[in-house]
């Protein structure tokens, strides 16, 4: 998978069947999330996802810009989903590549799937993702990461959306690639579920799996979306949630 | 589909066709409209293909030239896939820097030429680290009816197994030889029509549709590629199906490339 002529392929699943960082083959690596850590937006999040670090902010419902794309009958999304220049190894020219505009497209598909635009026609509901760190599933770490934003801006949606890279790794199939099973694995396939409809909103794919093994990873992709999602409800809990004694004493003082 | 103006009345009859099994051009849901490749029709290419699904049209150009090997791939050749969108395609094209559509179809067909390994690009490298041929795969879609990514991959697919390495123009052999072809990698598309999953959708199909899902298959039973577009959803049980019927019309369309072999 795009590494032709790669000097050496480490071994990735041990003798023991633990991945190279201790990991079960269908074990999520550590994951933050964290509602409303910015002041401007209308809603915002950040995720700190194994070594990936992403925010996320979003504005909205506002006006179009530029102009015609306005719909008439109801809001568009708009994604610009953005690496920095020093979130990879090597420096990464400053600006949209056309993986990142790819990425943005595909993304913005997936949360127009869920938000309730019709309810809000002629405006643009805009999510802003910057990958400030990378390691592999940024995409997956930016969609949570914009969901919950979403859910902080109030804009109403079906569900929130959990995202995972679910892939195949030394013939194993493995949940949440990191950067070297993303760089020397068979396979890769990012989804991202709507666990209210047990849909999927996201889902793209490169590498080589049977038609079995595709089974296989998308039920482990569910599952473990599943349990991101937790995560993301809880973070909103987190943020929201009032202390009811302690709420009526400040709101005696 | 932005830009283009879809009459609500056509998108609803669609989507109430669907629902009894039927569409508007009288194909089944799981039909293909019929496909026509014409190997080299550009002589100025090193290989090409004109290909048609129904009314679609793409015409895809293979050039190689001498290049240098990206570093972190000394050993290895490089494979450039781009995709155009020309305003004479479609009323909703326009002049430009690449729109995220054509950009979409660009790295979605030059994914399942990479994972596929369609062309074997360390057998492009001629001395590792310095000097290797890189292999431009230009596709122009010509006439957008509908379902350009199958086109557009079927095109470059054509093209490549009839490229020839222009190796006597660059001095770097005594005669020029057809470019290896390992694998021939085929896109298929489907729509979401309401419950109905279509295959190879029409221009009004698509701007009817909730949700796009292309599987790339190769010819030893693997998966290679697969990409969701635009608004919609699809259940993990559908995309298996939809896997098997990929299958099945990727088979036959990689019979009808083996046909118009050289």
């Amino acid at each position: 998978m795009g590494n032709v002529g790669a000097s050496e392929v480490p071994q990735l699943i041990g003798p023991d069947g633990l991945r190279i960082d201790g990991r079960r083959v269908d074990e999520l690596r550590a994951l933050r999330v964290v509602a409303g850590p910015l002041k401007r937006a209308d809603g915002s999040a950040f995720v700190e996802w194994g070594a990936n670090k992403v925010m996320a902010a979003v504005y909205g419902p506002r006006e179009v810009h530029p102009r015609h794309l306005q719909v008439n009958d109801k809001a568009i999304v708009q994604c610009r989903y953005n690496m920095a220049a020093f979130s990879v190894d090597e420096r990464k020219r400053p600006g949209l590549d056309r993986r990142s505009q790819e990425i943005s497209k595909v993304i913005a598909e997936a949360f127009e799937s869920v938000v309730f635009a019709e309810e809000f026609p002629r405006t643009s509901i805009d999510v802003y993702i910057e990958v400030l760190q990378a390691n592999a599933g940024t995409r997956c770490a930016g969609i949570v990461a914009a969901s919950v934003a979403l859910a902080d801006a109030g804009i109403p949606m079906v569900d929130l959306l959990p995202s995972v890279a679910v892939g195949k790794v030394g013939g194993h199939i493995v949940l949440d690639l990191k950067k070297e099973e993303d760089n020397f694995g068979e396979a890769d396939l990012p989804m991202a579920l709507v666990p209210q409809s047990g849909r999927l909103v996201l889902l793209q794919m490169e590498g080589h799996m049977t038609a079995s093994e595709l089974g296989r990873a998308l039920d482990l992709g569910v599952t473990g979306c599943r349990a991101i999602y937790e995560k993301m409800k809880q973070a909103l809990r987190d943020r929201y949630s009032v202390d009811p004694p302690q709420a009526m004493a400040e709101a005696a003082a | 589909m932005s830009g283009e103006v879809a009459a609500e009345i056509l998108t609803t009859h669609v989507l109430e066709l669907a629902r009894d099994g039927r569409r508007l051009d009288g194909r089944g849901l799981d039909e293909y409209r019929a496909v026509t490749l014409e190997p080299g029709y550009v002589a100025s290419a090193d290989g090409s293909a004109l290909v048609h699904i129904g009314d679609t049209t793409v015409l895809c150009g293979v050039k190689l030239e001498p290049g240098k090997p990206f570093p972190d791939t000394p050993n290895a050749g490089v494979l450039t896939t781009n995709a155009e969108l020309v305003p004479l395609s479609s009323p909703s094209f326009e002049p430009g820097p690449p729109h995220p559509r054509a950009i979409e179809v660009s790295r979605v067909v030059d994914r399942a030429l990479r994972a596929a390994e369609s062309i074997d690009l360390k057998g492009l490298c001629v001395t590792p680290a310095e000097k290797c041929w890189t292999c431009f795969v230009d596709i122009h879609v010509l006439d957008h009816a509908g379902n350009i990514i199958d086109a557009a991959a079927l095109a470059a697919s054509t093209a490549l197994t009839h490229t020839t390495m222009p190796r006597v123009r660059f001095e770097l052999g005594d005669t020029d030889i057809p470019l290896a072809v390992k694998h021939v990698a085929i896109e298929t598309t489907f729509c979401r029509l309401g419950d109905a999953l279509v295959v190879d959708p029409t221009v009004d199909e698509e701007m009817a549709c909730q949700g796009r899902l292309t599987i790339a298959t190769d010819e030893a039973a693997n998966i290679v590629a697969m990409q969701k577009g635009l608004v919609g959803a699809f259940a993990p049980q559908e995309v298996k199906e939809l896997a098997e019927r990929a299958f099945q019309h990727g088979d036959r369309l990689r019979a009808q490339i083996k046909s118009v072999g050289r």
